[in-house]
């Protein structure tokens, strides 16, 4: 790198920065533009654990992260960065960090920002396997996580004190098909100085961009929409870069797990992530496989197509369920019916997703024997522990994703034992309506 | 800053913009010798990092600080007026606070450099449009370190939305 006949005086034309380009060109080229030596049209597999150096004094600036550049594919490779630019791109954002899940994300954001005595406020509405690592495993690093009804601005508002240091929702909570009003609850967290965290893994960037309503950090859980084919499990933090850490101790304060480094004032808008990447990641190992993040890169490449029909087919499906004698409710935002309706209209005007949950009318038997009936008589649906494949899932939360909590934990959580999750996939229309008229009569028969 | 994406959004009735993706590539692309005021000779600060990565860019760095003898290898100078005629400097990279920013921005228009850039942070927008009427590119509040890294690929290195968008070979 180091070498100045080549550099710094290069003769390619210089790059189209000023043109805003859309978001389907954006899933296609955004973090990958044809290399140099083979000009490979796809992101190509550098399927490597480690990089050569060039001299011993370019590996200690690497080490320094003086210079940009490769080092060990548990901090960075080639193939991940093109899926995190990508991502960062389609966010809005100013860069991105993938992780070997959407849990290995959001353990990286908190692990990064928080320290032992801090506090956060999260929605009530969350994922099963997030809250337990709110409540459990946050509490082992001494973070205390309070539980809030995310609907209620006030109680955001009321939970906050000196020691909170982070506001967390889900852009639709799980499972009641509740909207975050983000906007409003960034603006707590900006009059208390501290970042809003969503995780956007319903919505993804083509549905809702949440840092375009002021949120600060983004997690996903790549492994549902943007992978889109139920192959790969990986996860991606963005950052916004509109947070200030200058004065966020975590990020501003001299590192002492990296030779005092100060991320924030070194790296300016990109501190937190580079924090996350070079101490975090190094540490956790929760690293991606670049081949996994190939996968995922083959499906953002036709994210805009498929959420299209997914919402179509959603809608249709929370159509046809709501108007069916043997369902007492459905919670589909979509749907006019839903509370969260306006809400949905405002942040997500493609569709809120094809993710969603509906209640059984008791059969004899009570509602949980009439949800398992339900969910083995199905044919097309997969009954399985995942949303956001291209085919159609289901799911009975009581006894599954949500089973670690308590009565109360499921109450608050809002998981009763009537309630089947579905996640609709891209299958005909007709042939999903069928199968779930099938099921119906099995269970009134 | 702004999403790379997004035009520049600092243009003004007061003169062009001063994070120009133009301007900012033609100076990284015609310069080779760049003044650092402020650049110090502590290996974790910011003026650190930026004078040491563009000197592996193949770049000359000329460290510019009073308290200093040297900084990475390079003879330091008080001031950018007493940086010896012979050395032709490309653009002065400023490491300053803000209100220091006028009389270093007037040293370089006196000594006809064709541009100043003020850091990250480093935000004096009556200077940068002094400079501007002088006839020197100006840029602001922009990392000299970051935005080499965006159009030579580094920043990519790091998951960073670099906002570069092509389907032609890489040829920086």
């Amino acid at each position: 790198m180091p070498d100045p006949s080549s550099s710094p005086t290069p003769s390619a034309p210089e790059a189209a920065v000023d043109h805003a380009f859309g978001f389907e060109t954006r899933m296609l080229h955004a973090g990958h533009v044809p290399d140099p030596q083979t000009g490979a049209r796809a992101v190509p597999i550098y399927q490597t654990t480690s990089y050569v150096f060039d001299s011993a004094d370019e590996a200690a600036h690497l080490f320094e992260l003086k210079q940009y550049g490769n080092i060990y594919t548990r901090i960075n490779n080639p193939t991940t960065a093109a899926f995190e630019e990508r991502v960062a791109s389609l966010e809005n954002a100013t860069g991105a960090l993938a992780t070997a899940s959407g849990m290995a994300a959001e353990f990286t954001v908190m692990m990064t920002l928080l320290e032992p005595g801090d506090e956060v406020v999260a929605s009530a509405h969350l994922y099963g396997g997030t809250r337990t690592m709110f409540v459990h495993t946050l509490r082992k690093m001494g973070v205390t996580v309070h539980f809030v009804d995310p609907t209620n601005l006030d109680a955001w508002q009321a939970a906050l004190t000196p020691q909170t240091r982070a506001l967390y929702g889900e852009t639709i909570g799980n499972p009641q098909g509740s909207v975050l009003d983000i906007s409003r609850v960034a603006a707590i967290a900006d009059a208390h100085g501290v970042p809003l965290i969503i995780d956007n893994t319903f919505c993804t960037p083509y549905l809702c961009r949440p840092i375009d309503h002021g949120a600060h950090i983004v997690v996903h859980s790549a492994t549902k929409f943007m992978g889109g084919h139920g192959t790969s499990i990986g996860g991606v933090i963005v950052d916004g870069g509109t947070f200030d850490f200058s004065d966020y101790p975590t990020i501003a304060d001299p590192s002492p797990a990296y030779h005092d480094l100060a991320f924030a004032e070194t790296f300016g808008e990109y501190g937190f992530l580079m924090k996350a990447r070079a101490e975090t990641l190094r540490d956790t190992g929760a690293s991606i496989s670049p081949f996994n993040a190939f996968l995922l890169l083959q499906g953002l490449e036709t994210l805009s197509v498929r959420m299209e029909r997914h919402v179509a087919n959603a809608q249709a499906v929370a159509e046809y369920l709501e108007a069916h004698p043997q369902v007492d409710w459905v919670a589909y935002p979509g749907l006019p019916s839903s509370p969260y309706h306006a809400l949905a209209e405002q942040y997500t005007p493609r569709g809120p997703g094809a993710i969603f949950s509906f209640g059984l009318s008791p059969g004899p038997d009570g509602p949980r024997a009439t949800g398992k009936q339900f969910i083995e008589a199905l044919e097309l649906f997969s009954h399985l522990a995942n949303v956001g494949d291209a085919r159609s899932l289901v799911i009975h939360p009581a006894s599954t994703t949500h089973q670690q909590l308590s009565a109360a934990e499921l109450e608050e959580s809002g998981v009763g034992p009537e309630m089947v999750r579905l996640s609709v996939g891209l299958e005909t229309l007709d042939d999903l309506l069928w199968d779930l008229d099938r099921a119906f009569h099995a269970i009134r028969s | 800053m702004p999403s790379p994406s997004t035009p520049p959004d600092t243009a003004t009735e007061a003169g062009p913009p001063l994070d120009d993706p133009h301007v900012i590539q033609r100076i990284l692309r015609t310069a080779s010798t760049i003044a650092i005021v402020g650049l110090s000779n502590k290996t974790q600060r910011a003026s650190h990092f930026v004078g040491s990565y563009l000197q592996d860019e193949g770049y000359r760095v000329i460290p510019v600080n009073p308290t200093v003898d040297a900084v990475l290898g390079e003879t330091a100078y008080p001031d950018v007026a007493s940086i010896p005629d012979d050395i032709t400097i490309d653009v002065v990279d400023i490491f300053r606070r803000p209100e220091a920013v006028p009389p270093i921005v007037a040293e370089a228009i006196a000594r006809e450099v064709p541009a100043v850039w003020m850091q990250f942070g480093v935000t004096n927008e009556d200077a940068a449009r002094q400079a501007q009427r002088a006839g020197l590119d100006a840029v602001m509040d922009r990392c000299m370190k970051i935005e080499h890294g965006r159009y030579s690929g580094g920043l990519h290195w790091m998951g960073m939305n670099t906002g570069v968008i092509s389907a032609k070979r890489q040829a920086w």
